[in-house]
């Protein structure tokens, strides 16, 4: 399989702290990859520079084989890079639909280049809700949902941009124990079309899902394999899954 | 027209039935205040410029003075110093808007918030300055009269107190029904998504920087275009139309009559207009010599609005009632 994402030497500095230190990274297409890691590992800034969000201090991101180091973040969206954010990130006086909506309506202007009719476009919208389950609050007022709600709807945007790399970043935080149980199938049924990049703290969530894992720990990749290799790590134990009860 | 065909049913009815009281008034109004009427709509345009940044893209510039006296200079000095005829003249307005809000625009829109604000307000400034250091051509606060003479279109005599009236009302239609198309169409769902959070607007594949470049230069336009007509109907301009109250002022009228609704900005302009006109008699009639400003009045109106509407009158009305008004 061809990588879909690539990163070399990838590096981030914020002042005096290396968030990012030299991260090689390989990303299969078609793979659902979770990145796991200590609280300020660095895994936030580490997807953040592949979405555009965040300007490198060095190294370079190929996605697809082209060189996208350089490219804007809004640039990166059209070319199949969907983010969404570790908080929730919504309009939320908008409608649930016209959150989707506007998520929609720039897949199908951009890279198709040509107009789209106003019902072409209630499709989309309509059936990325449907894939979250949210049809039935199309019409109500974005910020007055759940949280778990808001937390699928943005899901639900990133999927009416039908990306070929959709990143999700702690998504299931906040969420309830059924709610999870519904967002792994999601997740599963998602990762039939397209890559999915999880950074992800709940490990059964985890678990559930990553054909492989990556760990993250002071801005480096400390470990990578199947979810039983990574069980198995010590120094992952060490960094994070077994680390002594500090409190 | 593909805009137009997102324009719901009520709405489009909504919006003719204003224009259609609106030329009926014409016929209605006693002289005076059919004068002060055709002044409105003609104002009511650079509120509605104003309202398409400040409202729907939510930028608060407190320099929209220079748009507006962009359109004021550019009609009126043609004319007045080349002897253009009104659609020349006109059309320079427009130009001089276009360019003025690209540039200003292009290095304005680095900056968000506050530091927006200062910097549309310095931009503001130096257009001011402008129209008062080049006063061999301007003659500054003092100002330029165009000739009788000059204010024709065709046939038509733009001093003609119906003539004008209906030529302000042909305007104000034209900048009603474009804003109205371009804040329904894809462009204006992308400058309110800007409005709510432009970091989610960004990572969902919008350029956030060209799109509120649009919305500067489109808004830049309108103004102008309400710039270029006032000079050419009123037969007046000066730099105190450039001045920073005539900035401050698109946002008093946006603020009562509703940010971000279509025709909030025509209400807003009336009522304050109307206001400031009935505060100033009532005052100089009570108080004839106390010599007091009609600056209370207004100040107090502006408390009652914020209390009661918290979103303009248009914007309340939308919130309560009538969740359709665009
Ligand atoms: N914009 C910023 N400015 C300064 N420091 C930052 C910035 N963003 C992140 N950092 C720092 O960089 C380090 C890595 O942060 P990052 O958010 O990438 O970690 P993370 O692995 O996502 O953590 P978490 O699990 O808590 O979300 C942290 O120490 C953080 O404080
Ligand atoms: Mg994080």
């Amino acid at each position: 399989m061809t990588a879909l994402v690539e990163t070399r030497g990838l590096s981030r500095r914020f002042g005096g702290l290396q968030a990012v230190d030299g991260v090689d990274f390989t990303l299969p297409e078609g793979e659902i990859r979770a990145i796991i890691g200590p609280n300020g590992a660095g895994k936030t800034t580490f997807v953040g520079m592949i979405c555009g969000r965040v300007a490198p201090s060095s190294g370079s991101i190929l996605f697809d084989g082209a060189d996208i180091t350089s490219m804007p973040a809004d640039r990166r969206v059209m070319v199949g890079i969907a983010y969404t954010f570790q908080i929730t990130s919504i309009f939320a006086n908008l409608t649930v639909e016209e959150n989707v909506t506007l998520a929609a309506m720039r897949r199908h202007v951009g890279r198709a280049g040509q107009r789209y009719s106003a019902a072409e476009l209630q499709d989309a919208s309509l059936s990325a809700l449907e894939r979250v389950d949210l049809q039935n609050y199309a019409s109500k007022t974005a910020g007055n949902l759940a949280y778990g709600h808001q937390r699928l709807l943005e899901v639900a945007m990133g999927l009416a941009l039908e990306p070929r790399l959709l990143v999700l970043d702690e998504p299931t935080q906040g969420l309830s124990d059924t709610e999870i149980e519904g967002f792994i199938e999601l997740v599963r049924d998602i990762g039939r079309e397209a890559t999915v990049l999880l950074i992800e703290h709940n490990m059964p969530v985890v678990m559930a899902l990553a054909e492989t894992i990556t760990v993250m720990d002071r801005g480096r990749i400390i470990a990578e394999g199947t979810p039983e290799a990574i069980r198995a790590d010590r120094a992952v134990q060490e960094a994070y899954l077994g680390a002594p009860a500090d409190g | 027209m593909n805009a137009f065909a997102a324009i719901d049913r009520r709405a489009l009815a909504l919006h003719l039935a204003v224009i259609a009281v609106l030329f009926v008034l014409q016929f209605v109004l006693p002289a005076y205040h059919h004068g002060i009427m055709a002044r409105i709509l003609v104002l009511a345009v650079f509120a509605m410029g104003y309202n398409l940044l400040f409202g729907y893209t939510g930028l608060l510039s407190l320099g929209h003075a220079m748009f507006f006296s962009a359109g004021l200079y550019g009609a009126g000095l043609s004319v007045y110093h080349l002897d253009w005829s009104v659609p020349a003249a006109f059309g320079a307005g427009l130009a001089g808007g276009l360019v003025l809000s690209a540039a200003v625009g292009f290095l304005a829109l680095r900056t968000t918030g506050v530091a927006f604000l200062i910097v549309t307000m310095m931009f503001g400034q130096v257009a001011y300055l402008f129209t008062l250091y080049f006063t061999d051509w301007t003659r500054g606060e003092e100002g330029l009269t165009l000739p009788q003479a000059a204010r024709v279109l065709g046939p038509l005599d733009l001093t003609d107190p119906t003539t004008r009236y209906f030529a302000a009302l042909v305007l104000f239609t034209i900048a009603l029904f474009v804003t109205l198309a371009l804040v329904r169409a894809p462009f204006g769902r992308v400058l309110v998504a800007i409005r709510e959070n432009e970091e989610r607007t960004r990572m969902l594949g919008y350029d956030t920087f060209r799109n509120k470049l649009g919305a500067t230069i489109a808004s830049g336009v309108i103004c102008a275009a309400s710039g270029a007509a006032y000079v050419l109907l009123f037969g007046y301009f000066g730099s105190s139309f450039a001045a920073v109250q005539y900035s401050i002022l698109p946002l008093l009228w946006v603020l009562v009559g509703g940010a971000a609704t279509t025709l909030g900005p025509l209400l807003g302009t009336i009522l304050m207009f109307y206001l400031v006109d009935l505060s100033n008699d009532l005052l100089n009639s009570r108080f004839p010599d106390w010599d007091v400003s009609y600056l209370g009045i207004v100040g107090v109106a502006l408390v009652l609005l914020i209390l009661f509407f918290p979103k303009g009158l248009l914007g309340s009305v939308r919130d309560r009632w009538v969740r359709w008004l665009p």
